[in-house]
């Protein structure tokens, strides 16, 4: 990989671990040139929707800094119509992910895990860019990414038999309950964490068939963009998860009062913009996921709480089917 | 009536022999019993054991929908008696209830559910008095299910951690629940016996035509000797139903009802972080295939949709035929029609009762109008209905649009609006086509299809080849806008309880 050779060679004093990114976001080549090095390409971080990589209608950006304040890039400040254009893919999406065998899912999540691992430098250098850990505190962070895209791949055909049941009604009836994706899940990505929270929420919705439609971290969104460049090459069929970016006062109340949003995980949202959100959702009746009661400041996503098999549950609808027994 | 229409008159087939005019199915009045049955001049709100006068004092009547009759006032709750009750509950879950061994409070629950089973005729008589539902019904569905739902919660009473393991289930303190006039025993006891069974008290509003069955339940708590505070009953208008659920020591709403009423609650109850589940609206499809058992289909239809005068969230109100049945099974269904026998819900033999107020009976009126004004063509059977009370006749509608009022609306009464379709896709195009999803029927000899069309319905409920079931083991409730949670089963145990502890937001 020559770009990650290049960079790495000419890490200079004072340049910052963007220099050891594969990536070319702005940073990386607004520092001094050394001499014989070849002007970097930067990439542009636009957004995910259907499975390609749309710019923003709005044609806009907004600038991106750095833990230390330094320019990272310029993200796609997504609109209203960004929103709905991502729900209708998602919408569109859903019904042929949800048919997919729960065999399917799981590999197909376990790809993503796959094809993140190779790109691990990658998302550390951009995580400690987002974020300000340290190397070692971002490649766990990114190592918990990929490992929970494992974990919840392993629940895909397992999750049905932990929450769905045979119902012994009294009568001459067979009678079960099982678990159905809710449709298109609306989900506001933690602000902080941007690819272990992102990853956290993103996960459990898609796994049970769900489609997605994200919005990322207004300050730290760089990771998810690249987190998408991963997903379109994964087998995730375009339009199961799109990823919006831009200032999110923007955005979240379009996707919480989308009539075609079936759910919301607002776990990310901060307490205030939650309160007002779940009223907006009432409009269609959408499943609403608060944020945590204690905030999610001191919320730890490298923690074994931080995914469980019942958050899948949250974006599950329970069917009951009777059908008679008789000859 | 204000129909613009005269209801078709069908006779009785020639080879039946009846003159004309003669009813083919003659019967003599059979009715229930009421001397036994003891209703009070007037109830107070149940706080803390105690009936108790509202503050200030205030009452509002209680008719009987089949005569007009006046049965009973009752008390007309302030926001202060909401505080009352709320209080009582408060104090008694933090002080007696949660602290109680699950085993004991099973006891308690089973208790209940034994008193309701030797009391079963005074609850059903009363039921059909008050809400104008055939006593066959009250008798053989409301009451015994009512028993059933505390039988079975009684008993998850004392196993919380089996149901939810690693998830330290907790109880979440009051409950403050609604609940509608359609099933006024039956939705009491989904809501109160989970939410005991999980360590909560409650705060329960019936519905303001209907709250007698609840007063009479508070009856049965005392015998039962519950602590007091942990079952309390209000009674007033829609405006103390939601002094209660927004009270601030409540940590659980559990509301029935309509979407809209619904929408208003889960606005109000916004970014509280109290846990909420909703049982809305429906419009169920009810689909025939060609191959299905006609006769059988036929009382499934007429079940789906009569049963308690069509006034269930889940009534099969849209019935989608497939084309190559469709006069055949429109004659039978007709014929059937002429069979139902309207009247007193308190005569064993009456099929159909009475609607459950004045106000109701206009709005069916009123959406049967707009049938008739957008073009469906109407079918009513010829038969005779009470002078006094709120009766309406079976209705069924052919000729039915997608976009006609009475194909997208809740009616909430004995109206059937009639589709077609010639292939399983249309079908399930068609009957997705809501912004409900409480439940589906469908109705076919053929597994595969049944399977087909069970996982493309956008709805809680299924009924292949039957419908209208319901058991306290097995979860009900809406997808989309027909609301969130289950009630019944191991799942509507979950809906009373603080499932918090491990990553999920225990919603």
């Amino acid at each position: 990989m020559s770009p990650r050779t290049k960079t790495a060679a000419r890490s200079t004093k004072g340049a910052s671990v963007l220099d050891q990114r594969a990536a070319q976001p702005l940073a990386t080549t607004n520092g001094a040139r050394s001499q014989g090095d070849r002007i970097g390409v930067r990439k542009t971080y636009k957004l995910y929707i259907g499975g390609a990589f749309p710019r923003t209608e709005s044609g806009r950006a907004y600038e991106v800094f750095g833990a230390k304040g330094e320019l990272l890039a310029n993200a796609s400040r997504g609109t209203r119509k960004d929103i709905r254009e991502a729900v209708r893919a998602a919408r569109k999406a859903q019904s042929g992910w949800g048919a997919k065998t729960a065999y399917n899912r799981a590999q197909i999540l376990y790809r993503i895990a796959e094809l993140m691992e190779g790109r691990r430098d990658q998302f550390v250098a951009e995580v400690m860019a987002a974020e300000g850990l340290s190397r070692a505190r971002a490649t766990r962070a990114v190592d918990a990414a990929i490992d929970r895209w494992v974990w919840y791949a392993g629940w895909a055909d397992k999750y049905p038999q932990l929450i769905g049941t045979v119902n012994p009604v009294a009568g001459s009836y067979f009678n079960f309950s099982v678990p159905e994706p809710t449709g298109v899940v609306g989900v506001i990505a933690p602000e902080e964490s941007s690819l272990l929270g992102l990853v956290s929420r993103v996960a459990p919705v898609i796994v049970s068939g769900n489609a997605a439609v994200v919005i990322a971290s207004e300050s730290r969104p760089l990771p998810a963009v690249t987190l998408t460049e991963v997903l379109a090459t994964s087998d995730v069929p375009g339009g199961v998860v799109n990823l919006v970016t831009g200032l999110r006062r923007e955005l979240v109340g379009h996707l919480a009062g989308h009539m075609d949003v079936n759910a919301l995980d607002a776990f990310g949202a901060s307490a205030d913009e939650a309160a007002t959100l779940e009223e907006v959702a009432v409009e269609n009746v959408k499943r609403f996921v608060r944020p945590p009661s204690a905030g999610l400041a001191r919320y730890d996503w490298m923690a074994d709480a931080a995914q469980s098999p019942y958050l899948i549950g949250e974006y599950v609808e329970i069917k009951t089917v009777w059908h008679p027994i008789g000859a | 009536m204000t129909l613009t229409k005269k209801p078709e008159s069908r006779p009785a087939p020639a080879s039946w022999g009846l003159a004309a005019g003669e009813h083919p199915w003659e019967y003599a009045p059979a009715p229930e019993a009421t001397d036994h049955i003891r209703i009070e001049p007037e109830y107070g709100l149940f706080i803390g054991n105690e009936f108790r006068p509202s503050k200030p004092r205030k009452t509002f009547t209680v008719i009987n929908p089949a005569t007009e009759e006046p049965l009973a006032r009752v008390a007309h709750a302030s926001k202060a008696d909401v505080n009352r009750a709320v209080g009582a509950a408060h104090e008694a879950h933090r002080t007696v209830w949660s602290k109680l061994p699950g085993r004991e409070r099973a006891k308690y629950l089973y208790r209940i559910a034994r008193i309701m089973q030797e009391r079963s005729r005074e609850f059903a008589v009363v039921e059909s008095m008050n809400s104008g539902k055939p006593i066959k019904e009250s008798r053989d569905v409301d009451v015994p299910l009512a028993a059933a739902h505390f039988f079975y919660y009684a008993g998850w009473a004392d196993k919380l951690e089996y149901a939810f393991p690693n998830r330290d289930p907790r109880s979440l303190g009051v409950a403050a629940q609604v609940i509608p006039w359609n099933f006024p025993l039956l939705m009491l006891a989904w809501k109160i016996a989970p939410a005991l069974a999980a360590g909560n008290t409650v705060v329960l509003k019936p519905a303001s035509t209907t709250p007698l069955t609840a007063y009479l339940f508070a009856d049965v708590v005392r015998q039962a000797d519950l602590p007091p505070g942990v079952v309390n009953i209000i009674t007033g208008p829609g405006e103390i139903g939601m002094e209660l659920v927004t009270h601030p020591d409540v940590s659980k709403v559990a509301f029935t009802g309509s979407t809209a009423v619904g929408k208003m609650i889960a606005r109000a109850v916004a970014g509280s972080g109290k846990k909420v589940t909703l049982e809305l609206g429906g419009k169920a499809a009810n689909i025939v295939f060609d191959d299905a058992p006609l006769d059988q289909a036929i009382e499934g239809i007429v079940n789906g949709i009569y049963f308690n005068q069509g006034e269930v969230c889940c009534a099969g109100s849209r019935l989608f035929v497939q084309e190559s049945v469709y006069e055949p099974l429109l004659d039978k269904l007709k014929a059937r029609l002429g069979t139902l026998r309207v009247g007193d819900p308190l005569d064993k033999n009456t099929d159909v009762g009475a609607i459950n107020s004045a106000g109701q009976l206009a709005k069916v009126q009123e959406l049967v109008e707009s049938g008739i004004e957008e073009g469906a063509e109407i079918f009513q059977p010829d038969c005779e209905l009470p002078t006094r009370g709120f009766f309406f006749r079976p209705t069924l509608f052919t000729g039915v649009s997608q976009s006609h009022r009475i194909a997208q609306e809740e009616i909430f009464g004995p109206v059937l609006s009639v589709l077609t379709f010639r292939t399983p896709e249309e079908a399930i195009e068609k009957a997705n086509n809501t912004p409900y999803g409480l439940s589906a029927g469908v109705w076919t000899e053929k597994g595969s299809r049944i399977f087909k069309m069970v996982n493309a319905m956008r709805a809680g409920v299924v009924w292949a080849n039957t419908f209208n079931r319901f058991d306290p083991t097995s979860p009900f409730g809406g997808y989309k806008e027909s609301g969130y949670g289950r009630e019944g089963g191991i799942h509507g145990l979950g809906a009373y309880l603080d499932l918090s502890g491990n990553g999920t937001n225990g919603r």
